[in-house]
């Protein structure tokens, strides 16, 4: 937990959850884990303010709590979770991939959730069907089936997941009779401090029987239709699914594992050609399911058996496979490896070394664009050679020895390049010493994350900053927005709506336009630096497992 | 001499053997590095493109969604401030918010708030929540019977768009009669505490009264 990070995760919860939330959620990151009556005391904020931003932090899985660390009878303690808040920032790329995997249902479906926190799959489905419906043309409407067909795929394919049920040691006691209809879903918990991960439990990924027939339903016309909605509405809230107790989140470990295998594919398609990156594409699919997420490489599977998994449009006849499998396996790259004769050699594709060369060329192009080319040969010399002399690095970059040294410097101040000294006696005399210059891609990469932070949360300040300045004319449109809509809905003549658009004078609307770009660019650089952040994150992780 | 020996003599060993020449060596930083440092290397240009566009949207979607969901918790303050013309329209949207009312089971017991009061605050905000044109009604003539409630402040805010419209000078005016009262009020407050401590140290400062004569 750096100081960068909890700067954006403020940042964070103070656009989504407003400021309250954050100043208790900045304080629970920077305090640890900590009781209700210690928050309350600290953040000087009411009671039950504070117990509301609990409630909305649990709510969306950036708190957890345990109770009886201390020994049983303690109070909850609450700790906030920084990973879960820094997700935030990659919304729009979860719910684009759900999009791009199961259509506007399952675009709806994760988009739902993630606003929510977790919800039951009822609620759900009832949500997205009044929604899509709502989009649909008149007279149509969308089936719940239809929806909650689309809710088991996702959940067959891991990307929802139920959230675990709540077994803490200390609050059995007081909520045993309460929760007893969630813990004869799922079997209980065994009584354990560490918070239990959602995979622990062996329905994690089972769908329960929901009963809901009928279709989505379009929101009437406000004047006739109200009291009937009303009172519609109250029935069907009463009703009950049989799925009560049931709630579902996003599993984001299954996302990382499509994100990551997209970007291994699309490497391998950009180094070698398509057909080979749709041979890893079916090697990756074909083991989905039965490699862990951490694990270091895939399942070894044999030749003869991604033969026959090659969908039959791709057309490659087995000998052509088997010389794009040697190609792949000689790549420099090492995206995919060989580890046996057998059936036609075993191949896995090695996702850790993968994500590591992913990360290095991350790494190098920063260097390249941030100092040019020539430091970055410099550096691509010092991650080949490990360690060198300055002497070395000017004759192997083939820089001439001053603006080698230049370059060498700023990277070396920059943090980019260490230099390791290495004394012939024991007094370290600089005559006496070899000054040897390397690159530790690791830190690196680590330092390169945290400026990622940086850049998020000044991206952020900065798009708040340019909201505030222009703030009287926001409210400007805002107000005439509304205005217009409502003449709009009342019938109101043409003359009359122009003369109100007119109100916005040509300069506002120019300064607007202005705003609206340099937000938009504000707000796609956000989305691009996560990116490079996955890359960075899923290497700084994948290190500390294997 | 003896000076400028010392200045050449600060290193033991011949520095050639670093590789570094005369008049090659960097020079020395002065102070921390600007703030805005000047880049000799441009930024590459965003990527653009349908994906990123959806996502973009998507992004500014989300953002607006969630601050207007329950999840999203107002500073109390905010509401004591003086009401603007635009927020009528916020909070008619606002209104329209539902209720959000956790499942207990999967929340520590100690989180369920406890008294009365807010229980009932939340009912009533669901029910308004329903929003039928006629609780809205009410809803609003609640609140301009609130409005009156409110000393001058409230009538003052209410008057001011309308004011705008038809004269600026009058309202500066206004502005100044506002700030007037203020001043009279501190004031008062002034002078009553001034008068405590006249009354107070009344003998001492007599005496420095006569310090300074003399």
């Amino acid at each position: 937990m750096t100081a960068q990070e909890i700067r954006l995760c403020g940042l964070l919860l103070q656009e989504h959850f407003g400021e309250v939330v954050e100043k208790v959620g900045t304080h629970l990151l920077q305090r640890g884990a900590q009781n209700l009556r210690t928050i309350v005391q600290e953040t000087n904020l009411s009671v039950n303010l504070v117990k509301k931003c609990l409630c909305v932090l649990v709510q969306h899985g950036a708190c957890c709590f345990t109770s009886g660390r201390k020994g049983p009878g303690s109070p909850t303690e609450y700790r906030a979770c920084s990973d879960r808040i820094l997700r935030v920032l990659r919304y729009p790329r979860y719910i684009y991939t759900a999009k791009t995997l199961y259509g506007d249902t399952g675009e709806l479906i994760i988009e739902e959730l993630l606003q929510r926190g977790h919800m039951t799959m009822s609620g759900t489905v009832k949500t997205v069907a009044d929604r899509l419906t709502q989009n649909m043309e008149e007279g149509h409407s969308m089936d719940y089936r239809e929806v909650s067909s689309a809710f088991s795929k996702l959940v067959e394919t891991h990307f929802l997941q139920r959230c675990p049920p709540v077994g803490g040691a200390g609050t059995s006691g007081t909520t045993a009779p309460a929760a007893a209809p969630a813990a004869a879903a799922t079997p209980a918990a065994a009584v354990s401090v560490a918070p239990p991960t959602p995979e622990s439990f062996p329905e994690c990924y089972s769908v329960p029987h929901v009963s809901l027939i009928g279709r989505g339903k379009r929101q009437l016309v406000p004047e006739n239709g109200e009291d009937q909605r009303n009172a519609k509405r109250a029935k069907m809230d009463t009703e009950t699914h049989g799925d009560e107790g049931i709630y579902w989140q996003v599993n984001f470990e299954r996302f990382h594992q499509h994100f990551r295998d997209q970007a291994i594919i699309s490497a391998v398609a950009n180094k070698l050609d398509q057909t080979s990156s749709e041979i890893v594409r079916t090697i990756l699919r074909m083991s989905e399911v039965t490699t862990s997420a951490t694990a270091a490489c895939t399942k070894p599977l044999s030749a003869n058996e991604v033969f026959r998994s090659l969908p039959a449009s791709y057309n490659i006849p087995r000998h052509i496979l088997d010389q794009y499998l040697t190609l792949l396996v000689d790549d420099p790259m090492e995206f995919v490896g060989k580890t046996g004769e057998s059936g036609g050699g075993m191949f896995v594709v090695n996702l850790h070394r993968a994500l590591a060369n992913l990360a290095r060329a991350t790494v190098e192009s920063i260097v390249q664009e941030r100092f040019g080319s020539r430091s970055a040969r410099i550096f691509r010399l010092l991650l080949r050679k490990r360690h060198l002399e300055q002497k070395q690095v000017e004759d192997f970059a083939m820089i001439p020895a001053k603006e080698a040294k230049d370059m060498l410097y700023t990277l070396l101040s920059h943090n980019l390049v260490q230099l390791q000294e290495i004394p012939k006696t024991p007094d370290f005399a600089p005559s006496r010493t070899f000054y040897l210059y390397t690159v530790n891609q690791l830190p690196t990469a680590r330092m390169l994350l945290q400026n990622c932070y940086k850049t998020v949360a000044n991206l952020i300040e900065r798009r708040l900053f340019e909201t505030k300045e222009n703030k009287r004319l926001l409210e400007k449109s805002q107000r005439i927005e509304a205005i217009l809509a409502s003449l709009q809905a009342s019938g109101a003549e043409p003359e009359q709506l122009s003369e109100v658009e007119e109100m916005i004078s040509a300069p506002e609307k120019q300064q607007l336009d202005v705003l609206k770009l340099h937000v938009n660019k504000l707000d796609s650089a956000e989305n691009q630096v996560d990116e490079t952040i996955f890359i960075l994150e899923s290497y700084v992780s994948s290190t500390s497992t294997s | 001499m003896a000076g400028k020996g010392r200045g050449v003599g600060a290193f033991t060993f011949n520095i050639e053997a670093l590789g570094i020449g005369r008049g090659s060596m960097p020079e020395a930083r002065v102070g921390p590095s600007p703030l805005y440092p000047n880049t000799d290397f441009k930024p590459v240009p965003l990527k653009v493109g349908e994906d990123e566009d959806y996502m973009l949207a998507l992004k500014q979607e989300m953002r607006g969604v969630m601050q207007r969901l329950p999840h999203n918790i107002k500073a109390q303050s905010s509401r004591a401030d003086v009401e603007k013309y635009t927020e009528r329209y916020l909070k008619q949207r606002q209104i329209e918010d539902e209720a959000w009312t956790p499942d207990w089971n999967l929340f520590p017991k100690e989180l369920m708030p406890r008294t009365k009061k807010p229980r009932t605050k939340a009912t009533k905000n669901k029910k308004s929540g329903k929003g039928s044109s006629k609780e809205a009604a009410d809803v609003l003539s609640k609140l301009d019977e609130l409005e009156k409630k409110d000393d001058g402040n409230a009538e003052k805010s209410d008057d001011e768009p309308e004011k705008k419209a038809k004269n600026e000078e009058e309202e500066e005016i206004e502005e100044e009669e506002y700030e007037e009262e203020d001043l009279e009020e501190d004031n008062d407050y002034i002078e009553s505490y001034f008068d405590n401590g006249e009354d107070f140290a009344a003998d001492s400062d007599d005496n420095m009264d006569g310090e300074a004569t003399y």
